[in-house]
């Protein structure tokens, strides 16, 4: 079998005294869309925010394409990484956020051309050629000079979802990228998600789009109170799900 | 409930009795006799001295001193912004011996008062006559005097430079704290380190926050400035108060300073106006029209546009 894209060994995370994952452990697959489920405040997007080094975690192991996550392993220590390998490591992960975070003093395509020229290095008509192509696939070729306020919710994650693709990463994390947009808006985003799953990006996706889980997901993983309750095939998780945790969830959320 | 939605009936326009204001009356009719009486006393009493005010108003000494005045606010300034964008960033940096150094830089600067400072910088000097350029503890390569480097320019650009530098720190280091922690998360998560982060994501939403205090800053510059005549810095109010020692015409020169400085600071007030709107883009405020473009639409319209909060006025 090939090397997992994520492997996380009892993944630990503390803030403070509180303990918000208590040993995560999973896999995920090359071109595998995993889903995760859960209440609020169980650890999901902790989780997601721990692969890309953003928060560090205290104890466990999670590599990202068989590297460590913002250490190194030499004998029996681990080091830290300096700096400029965590954001070179980090340029191989795209994310996407709840409240899109796109930088609002850029125009979409300034947002979507910026770290490939300033971190790739790449010449500028490069970068802005690719950029175009990409906001033509999320379906915003007559937004490219739009300010992120001239926008609407659908259109501002769209544009995070170039900005993040821009990198050419190898794997993608989605921080329940539909919560903050209206209800006729969640459509256009989880369009271009399929679309990007179905072309074999590897994806995590936090969400409660239960929809969204069932039929693009390869796997869904219901987490509660940092540790993982239930994994399996989405269809069959949520038709049938094994523990009273899951199936009181998924009553709420139906 | 019912709703009637019958499009073209349209009631007739309110034409209510306007509300009376005496109040106001009373308090513009004890405004004027109050502004009458001082236009009064400045017109009549002669120790004004508008002739003299006039007169000194374009003499050389003065344009040469505001021409200085301008040149060392502008220069204290920018020493004062490049110090304290770099201490702002270093007082927030992850690296204790940076914060460190800058909270200690803020501490010195800010605790002590800016005229003793330039007394200070005036008299070093006393405290070391030479300054040396070799290794530290070894041999010099190059010996200089004190007083040679530290001109009475050099003494006021220190004074107030550095003194600014830390009150300036502790204004970007607020822009900076203001602008969304998701900034910082997506730019990371892109790859971004952390000097080009700041530099093209941060610091950009961070000026927002910046300018106008920075206005503030450079008016109260240009003032404090004057102060640059304890280090015989040949400014504005240095040169006023040589005429006056010559002429014995004190309170005329004075106010022809004062007129020199409302002039310039004004004009720093128009420029602020500017630079705001400039940052502003992007943000979910619409931008009140320029002067420019009111009186324009004022002429355009010819009709009062009534005051309202967004500055955009009535239709």
């Amino acid at each position: 079998m090939a090397e997992p894209m994520i492997r996380a060994e009892a993944v630990h995370k503390r803030y403070g005294l509180l303990e918000v994952l208590k040993g995560i452990t999973l896999e995920v697959a090359p071109r595998e869309v995993m889903c995760l489920l859960g209440p609020s405040g169980s650890g999901k997007s902790t989780f997601l925010r721990c692969i890309n080094h953003l928060e560090k975690i205290n104890s466990g192991r999670l590599y990202v394409d068989g590297s460590l996550v913002g250490y190194e392993e030499r004998g029996d220590r681990l080091h830290e990484l300096r700096e400029r390998e965590v954001c070179r490591r980090r340029t191989e992960i795209g994310m996407v956020f709840q409240r899109f975070n796109l930088f609002p003093h850029m125009t979409a395509i300034e947002n979507v051309v910026i770290a490939p020229v300033l971190v790739k290095k790449e010449a500028k008509a490069v970068a802005a050629t690719r950029a175009r192509a990409l906001l033509d696939r999320v379906g915003l070729s007559n937004k490219i000079d739009a300010y992120p306020n001239q926008l609407s919710g659908g259109q501002q994650q769209r544009v995070a979802i170039a900005r993040a693709l821009a990198m050419q990463p190898k794997l993608m994390l989605f921080d329940e990228p539909t919560s903050a947009l209206d209800p006729e808006l969640v459509g256009e985003v989880l369009d271009v998600m399929r679309a990007l799953a179905e072309e074999g990006m590897t994806m995590i996706v936090v969400t409660h789009e239960i929809g969204f889980a069932r039929e693009v997901g390869d796997t869904l993983v219901f987490i509660d109170e940092g540790v993982v309750v239930e994994a399996g095939v989405p269809r069959e998780v949520i038709a049938n799900p094994q523990h009273e945790r899951t199936k009181a969830f998924l009553s709420k959320v139906f | 409930m019912t709703i009637d939605s019958v499009e073209g009936h349209r009631p007739e326009e309110i034409r209510a009795v306007p509300l009376r204001h005496p109040g106001r009356w009373v308090a513009t009719a004890i405004l004027l006799v109050l502004a009458a009486m001082l236009v009064h006393d400045i017109v009549t009493n002669p120790r004004f001295g508008w002739g003299v005010v006039g007169n000194y108003f374009f003499a050389t000494p003065v344009v040469d001193g505001v021409e200085k005045t301008l040149e060392l606010t502008f220069v204290a300034m920018a020493t004062g912004v490049v110090l304290g964008v770099l201490f702002a960033v270093m007082r927030l940096s992850p690296n204790p011996i940076l914060s460190g150094a800058a909270w200690l830089y803020i501490w010195f600067f800010r605790g002590t008062p800016v005229y003793v400072q330039l007394l200070f910088w005036y008299v070093i000097a006393v405290l070391q006559p030479t300054i040396s350029i070799g290794i530290p503890f070894g041999p010099a390569f190059v010996t200089m005097s004190a007083n040679s480097i530290v001109t009475p320019f050099v003494a006021a650009l220190l004074g107030l430079g550095l003194n600014e530098g830390a009150y300036y720190a502790e204004i970007v280091r607020a822009g900076i704290l203001s602008v969304d922690h998701g900034q910082f998360e997506a730019a990371q998560s892109l790859g971004m380190r952390r000097t080009p982060l700041m530099r093209r994501i941060v610091l950009p939403q961070a000026m927002r926050v910046i300018v106008p205090p920075t206005g503030n800053e450079t008016i109260s510059m240009l003032k404090t400035s004057s102060l640059a005549v304890v280090v015989t810095y040949p400014e504005l109010l240095y040169q006023t108060e040589n005429i006056a020692a010559r002429t014995f015409e004190t309170v005329p020169l004075y106010i022809m300073a004062c007129f020199w400085y409302l002039l310039m600071t004004t004009v720093l007030t128009m420029g602020q106006y500017y630079v705001e709107r400039y940052y502003a883009r992007g943000t979910s405020y619409a931008l009140p029209p320029t002067p420019i473009q009111r009186i324009r639409r004022n002429l355009t319209t010819l009709r009062r546009v009534p005051f309202s909060p967004s500055g955009l006025g009535g239709s």
